[in-house]
């Protein structure tokens, strides 16, 4: 039987090209794999091979020709016997191919930002009333979740640089070896990418890993494998491969370390579909939120703070304790500002609130605790109430959580803004060494206290 | 390269030689589908076809027990295909339809099959190494006896996150084997242009990791390489090195103009180191089967890449919800 031979898309962006010159003739055997012309494409000159074996019957479209337009018949290819005379007249080109650049589906085209309708809002308590509390630091409250979650289930190992013999960098795995063993408790070689991607892949085959990066700045080394392979596998498997894998450790700025050891990544994972990031402020949410991370089937980030490590809290002391993710938590209620924040940033948030106190002003001050999922929908009630909003955090200001928080605020609660968001960040600067300038750099309470007065036209 | 040796040991059953024949040209006639489905604009993007190198999974597939586990880089349907992957639903994710492996969602780069431990599909050149070597990880904490085979390229091998894994699999003594498939080109770069020391099968020797060296284009050779890797893993030894010396006779991706070598190089190596040219001699001078039994394989895969194909063209594209699924568990 006769087969026509189509012109080809040579590259992902051809519609059309020059038969530049044929390498075979009209009466010419030819193998699968031998090449039957030179086509150039928009990119570069290209060869085009044989797929089925037979006799140049006829040749449609003679070399030298520009602009064929793809899958337009350029040859017919008959079978042993099949005189070329009996070759069949070339039908029209054929509609274009239904894949390729089809456009894209109009319905899905407006919802670009959050697609399912905003989260509806769960005011429902953390623990019940009653229940007794211990106070306990942010450390103990991270090792005692790890601990909890360890012994809940053999699956789940911690990985990192000094998680064990050492006893953890800033001895948030202290005592874990020791419970565990080192089976479960893994020191790294000091290698960010590699071990990074050993447990993603561990994290497919079966396992449940909590990665311990001694710094979020080094996990920059392994950001390839948190967001192409640990954040995208499971659209990319179309539902059928899971990530379970907590990464964990102290982000943003710590104490004089300076740029390379300063920086708030909050902003840059909570951008990317497929991963969850939390980014605890106090005790029992970095136990109740670490616990839930563990247990959570997807890649959770778990952005902590070395200067809240020491800061003790009251924890709730209850068996089975753990937080949602993607509900915010209303730290203090109030009437005349929503105050926005999240990790260290709810330290100046808290204190600013104090000061607005003290000059009559009423402020609202929600700790967001997830950033994805977001809680828009509690921001959103609160100002609704209150009719401003100032967001705090310790990033730099553009394409902040501010950032989108406000986009958020303007496209949802538009018509109960009575002044523009103000988010208040970290300066738009790598971090100094000095002591003087690193002040400067970061946000602080008075910052918030002005930028709530400015939004109250006080 | 070297010249080719390996006649069919005396061990090798007609059942073998067939077997490795028809999965070999499976793999073939898949892919010059796959390279005529892209010309008609079928299939868009990237797709790195695996021609010419069929012998390297075949050859390990035929090294490998139930359980195990392989992933490997973007040059991904001949390993699909070697472990039972369905063609119709390996061709229908290159069309991009809801009949894909991935619903469609993945495309020729990233597909997976956890029913046939088959881990990916990965786009980015070596990244798949690590993921390897934690499969092997899962494996042994599970302590369930299985390897993993974790493909990458000669151009991957100079990829630092190699080398960071190569110290902790062999610190760890990970049951993985690091199969290189040198097929002497990275994108467009011979391997002399970007790699100081030719011998890549030596790049474990620094971290203690035994590695070898065999002829991709025999895959008696290939399998009997794969036989001693696997065992020396699940001894428990620790992973190995398989350096497979293969060639690509296709371009790098569907638009690769060719310039980096000649015409010639690529028609001596077809003609004279094919793969599964290799196998239908063996097939032949051993007697077992004739001709017209060889061209009734040859009519049975053409059916089932045909079947594939139409698959591929009549699979609806995916539905518009499917854009919002699978973001998270």
């Amino acid at each position: 039987m006769a087969t026509e031979i189509l012109m080809p898309a040579l590259s992902p962006t051809m519609e059309e090209g020059k038969l530049a010159k044929w390498l075979v003739k009209e009466g010419d055997k030819v193998t699968s794999g031998q090449i039957l012309a030179e086509i150039e494409t928009d990119k570069a000159t290209m060869e085009f091979e044989a797929v089925d074996e037979g006799t140049v019957g006829r040749i449609l479209v003679a070399e030298g020709t520009e602009g064929v337009k793809v899958n337009t018949p350029i040859a017919v290819l008959v079978e042993e016997g099949e005189s070329a005379g009996a070759t069949p007249a070339p039908k029209a080109a054929p509609a274009a191919a239904p894949a390729g650049v089809a456009a894209e589906p109009a319905a899905v085209a407006a919802t670009a930002i959050s697609a399912p309708a905003a989260p509806a809002v769960d005011a429902s308590p953390d623990w019940p009333a009653g229940t007794p509390m211990k106070t306990m630091t942010v450390r103990e409250a991270l090792r005692e979740a790890m601990a909890e979650e360890m012994a809940r289930d053999e699956d789940v190992y911690l990985m990192g640089e000094e998680v064990g013999e050492y006893q953890g960098a800033y001895k948030i795995s202290q005592g874990l070896l020791d419970q565990f063993g080192p089976k479960r408790v893994i020191d790294t070689p000091i290698t960010e990418h590699g071990f990074a991607g050993i447990a993603v892949g561990s994290a497919f085959g079966g396992l449940r890993p909590i990665v311990e990066f001694m710094t979020f700045n080094f996990a920059m080394q392994a950001i390839d494998q948190i967001i192409n392979s640990a954040a995208k596998t499971l659209y990319m498997s179309g539902g059928q491969m899971g990530c379970p894998i907590v990464f964990r450790g102290p982000n943003g700025a710590a104490a004089r370390v300076a740029a390379q050891h300063s920086q708030d990544y909050a902003a840059w994972y909570a951008m990317v579909p497929g991963l969850k990031v939390v980014m605890p402020y106090s005790a029992a949410d970095a136990k109740g939120l670490l616990k839930t991370a563990i247990r959570d089937p997807n890649p959770v980030i778990f952005l902590e703070n070395e200067i809240l490590y020491g800061r003790s809290f009251d924890v709730p002391d209850m068996e089975g304790f753990t937080i949602p993710f993607g509900k915010a938590k209303v730290w203090r209620e109030g009437t005349d500002v929503t105050l926005v924040s999240f990790g260290i940033g709810m330290s100046h948030t808290l204190e600013a609130a104090d000061k607005l106190a003290a000059e009559g002003i009423s402020a609202e001050v929600i700790d967001l605790r997830t950033l994805r999922p977001l809680d828009t929908g509690t921001v959103i009630r609160s100002v609704m109430k209150t009719n401003r909003c100032v967001t705090v955090e310790e990033g730099w200001p553009v394409c902040s959580i501010g950032n989108h928080i406000s986009a958020v605020l303007m496209q949802e609660a538009f018509d109960w803004l009575d002044a523009p968001v103000i988010n208040c960040t970290g300066k738009d600067v790598p971090m100094p060494y000095a002591a003087n300038l690193e002040k400067l750099a970061l946000v602080t309470s008075d910052e918030v206290v002005a930028a709530a007065k400015k939004v109250t036209y006080r | 390269m070297a010249a080719r040796k390996t006649a069919a040991k005396s061990n090798t059953s007609k059942d073998e030689l067939l077997a490795y024949y028809r999965d070999m040209l499976l793999i073939r006639r898949f892919e010059e589908k796959a390279g005529q489905l892209y010309g008609m604009g079928l299939i868009g993007g990237f797709c790195h076809l695996y021609i010419g190198q069929e012998a390297v999974v075949v050859g390990l597939e035929a090294a490998a027990e139930e359980g195990d586990k392989r992933i490997t880089s973007y040059r991904d349907h001949g390993h699909m295909l070697a472990c039972g992957m369905d063609p119709k639903g390996v061709m229908a994710e290159l069309t991009g339809r809801a009949g894909g492996l991935s619903k469609g969602k993945g495309g020729s780069m990233h597909m997976f099959s956890k029913e046939k431990h088959f881990y990916g599909g990965h786009g980015i050149v070596g990244a798949q190494v690590p993921l390897g070597a934690g499969l092997a990880f899962a494996d042994k904490y599970k302590g369930n006896g299985r390897v993993s085979f974790a493909y990458f390229g000669d151009g991957a091998a100079n990829q630092g996150q190699i080398y960071e894994t190569f110290n902790m699999a062999a610190l760890w003594k990970l049951p993985v084997i690091f199969v290189i498939e040198n097929n002497q080109y990275a994108m467009g770069t011979a391997q002399r242009r970007s790699t100081s020391t030719p011998d890549l099968y030596t790049r474990g020797e620094a971290f203690g990791i035994p590695g070898e060296v065999v002829d991709g284009m025999d895959v008696l050779a290939v399998k009997a390489a794969g036989e001693k890797a696997v065992a020396h893993c699940r001894a428990g030894d620790g992973p190995y090195i398989l350096e497979v010396k293969t060639y690509r006779y296709r371009g790098h991706s569907m638009s690769d103009p060719a310039k980096y070598r000649t015409r010639e190089e690529v028609q001596k190596i077809r003609e004279e180191r094919d793969a599964i040219e290799h196998v239908r001699e063996l097939i032949l001078q051993g007697k077992h089967a004739t001709d017209d039994d060889l061209k009734a394989i040859d009519r049975d895969i053409k059916a089932i890449v045909n079947e594939a194909a139409e698959f591929s063209r009549e699979s609806p594209e995916p539905d518009v919800s499917e854009l919002w699924t699978d973001i998270y568990a």
